[in-house]
């Protein structure tokens, strides 16, 4: 990791942990996520360990999703996002190390706060125990996928708006098989859903920064 | 393809091509529709097959109209094709319609054939997801204001969400679905079932076309009355 790299991952990983940054929201919304649901469906705790994984899941995506659009937006809106393209990192490392910092930040702490809400939904230890393995494994990836959709947005006054409609649909795989890992567990078959997950995962990471340079290069072309 | 990059020339060649097109189209689905009516009653479906000439073409089209824009975003990213743009963008809101066909022609005929109007099988999960695909695709072109940029970044989107088009194609095969796997091509439809499908498939590509042409060639003429105002405007 080059000098500039980490400079520019602590920068961000620095705003985000401030009081206006990305980091507590996250962790806020997913908890109160996490109380609605049970309230709304009723306490039927066997109910509700059944749906624990797919909803603690989208309340991670979605959690993730809040921060999302300021990725880019604010280095673009202030010139600061002129003056990195400017700098010895290539655009492919900046995006690697902002969605990187988003992971941080956003993905890593949820998927720590997770065990302490899958106790909410009465999830056994097994089940808790395969949530945090599929939650570690697939958020970097829903960084990665939105850090594609967040360049390409960021030129827009209220790009968050739209956001939503272009990631969510790319990440139905990482919710689909991040889930399906926990109910497979439970029910005791052999985790092809985990490896699914993984090579998503391992997919996305890599191949983001590529999508995501060539957006914000078209961004500052502009 | 670089001849007709030129608007002129394009507007010349759609004019020629669009009354044909229509017409034929008119054809092919009137054809396809008397020929629809007239197959015997399924031995499993009974007449409820029928929905089988509606459902199907749409699905194809919906499934090529992305391919298409897929394409055209290429020729819009790495050649910088002038008006790979303005097709892909015509092709979108036509394509999501034929999405949203294919999904309600389906859920209709879901019901009497599986008891249920949605699964969430393989197939359906990523057709509705092409659907949200599309719906992103048009959201992106007019959130952006500046031209260039929206086209740039439609078409790498585009590029991103055409991973789903396999998924689709070879969900049947991938994943235990409840939906038909893979029948025309391996030959085990009945050709009394296959002749009036083919022809209401060629009758909805030919209705796409058409209009699609329509679309572009509104696009070429907006663009003209648009800088003509400019120019007025400024004079």
């Amino acid at each position: 990791m080059s000098f500039a790299f980490r400079s520019l991952l602590m920068r961000d990983l620095r705003l985000a942990a401030r009081s206006g940054g990305s980091a507590f929201l996250a962790l806020a919304f997913f908890a109160l996520m996490a109380t609605l649901v049970p309230l709304g469906v009723g306490a039927d705790l066997h109910l509700l360990a059944r749906v624990a994984a797919g909803v603690l899941w989208v309340g991670a995506v979605l959690a993730a999703l809040l921060s999302l659009d300021r990725l880019f937006q604010g280095d673009f809106d202030d010139g600061s996002l002129d003056l990195i393209a400017l700098s010895p990192l290539s655009l492919e490392e900046v995006a690697l190390a902002k969605f990187l910092a988003h992971w941080l930040s956003t993905g890593l702490p949820l998927t720590l706060l997770s065990p302490l809400l899958a106790l909410f939904f009465g999830l056994s230890p097994l089940g808790t125990e395969m949530l945090v393995l599929s939650l570690l494994i697939g958020t970097p990836a829903v960084s990665a996928v939105g850090a594609i959709g967040a360049s390409l947005t960021l030129s827009l006054k209220r790009g968050g708006l739209i956001l939503p409609l272009l990631i969510l649909p790319l990440l139905t795989p990482v919710v689909i098989f991040g889930a399906g890992a926990v109910s497979t567990a439970l029910d005791g078959l052999a985790n092809g859903a985990l490896g699914l997950l993984a090579a998503f995962s391992v997919a996305a990471v890599l191949l983001s920064p590529f999508v995501t340079a060539a957006c914000v290069r078209l961004n500052l072309a502009g | 393809m670089f001849r007709y990059a030129n608007p002129a020339q394009f507007m010349r060649l759609s004019g020629l091509l669009l009354p044909w097109v229509s017409i034929l189209a008119v054809i092919a689905l009137a054809i396809g529709l008397f020929l629809g009516f007239r197959v015997p009653p399924d031995y499993q479906q009974g007449m409820t097959v029928t929905i089988m000439f509606v459902h199907v073409p749409a699905a194809i089209v919906a499934e090529s109209a992305y391919a298409l824009i897929a394409v055209a975003s290429i020729f819009s990213l790495v050649w910088r094709h002038p008006l790979a743009d303005t097709a892909a963008r015509a092709a979108a809101p036509l394509g999501a319609m034929f999405t949203a066909l294919g999904l309600i022609t389906g859920s209709l005929w879901g019901r009497p054939m599986w008891g249920a109007y949605w699964v969430w099988d393989a197939r359906l999960t990523s057709f509705l997801l092409l659907l949200f695909l599309y719906l992103g695709y048009i959201a992106l072109w007019n959130a952006l204001e500046d031209e260039t940029r929206a086209a740039r970044a439609a078409a790498i989107l585009a590029l991103v969400g055409a991973v789903n088009l396999p998924v689709i194609k070879f969900s049947v095969d991938w994943w235990n679905t409840l939906h038909q796997g893979e029948s025309i091509l391996s030959g085990q439809i009945a050709p009394v079932f296959l002749w009036p499908l083919l022809t209401m498939a060629l009758g909805y590509v030919l209705l796409f076309v058409a209009l699609w042409l329509v679309r572009i060639r509104t696009e070429i003429v907006n663009r003209r009355a648009r800088s003509l105002m400019q120019r007025g405007e400024a004079a």
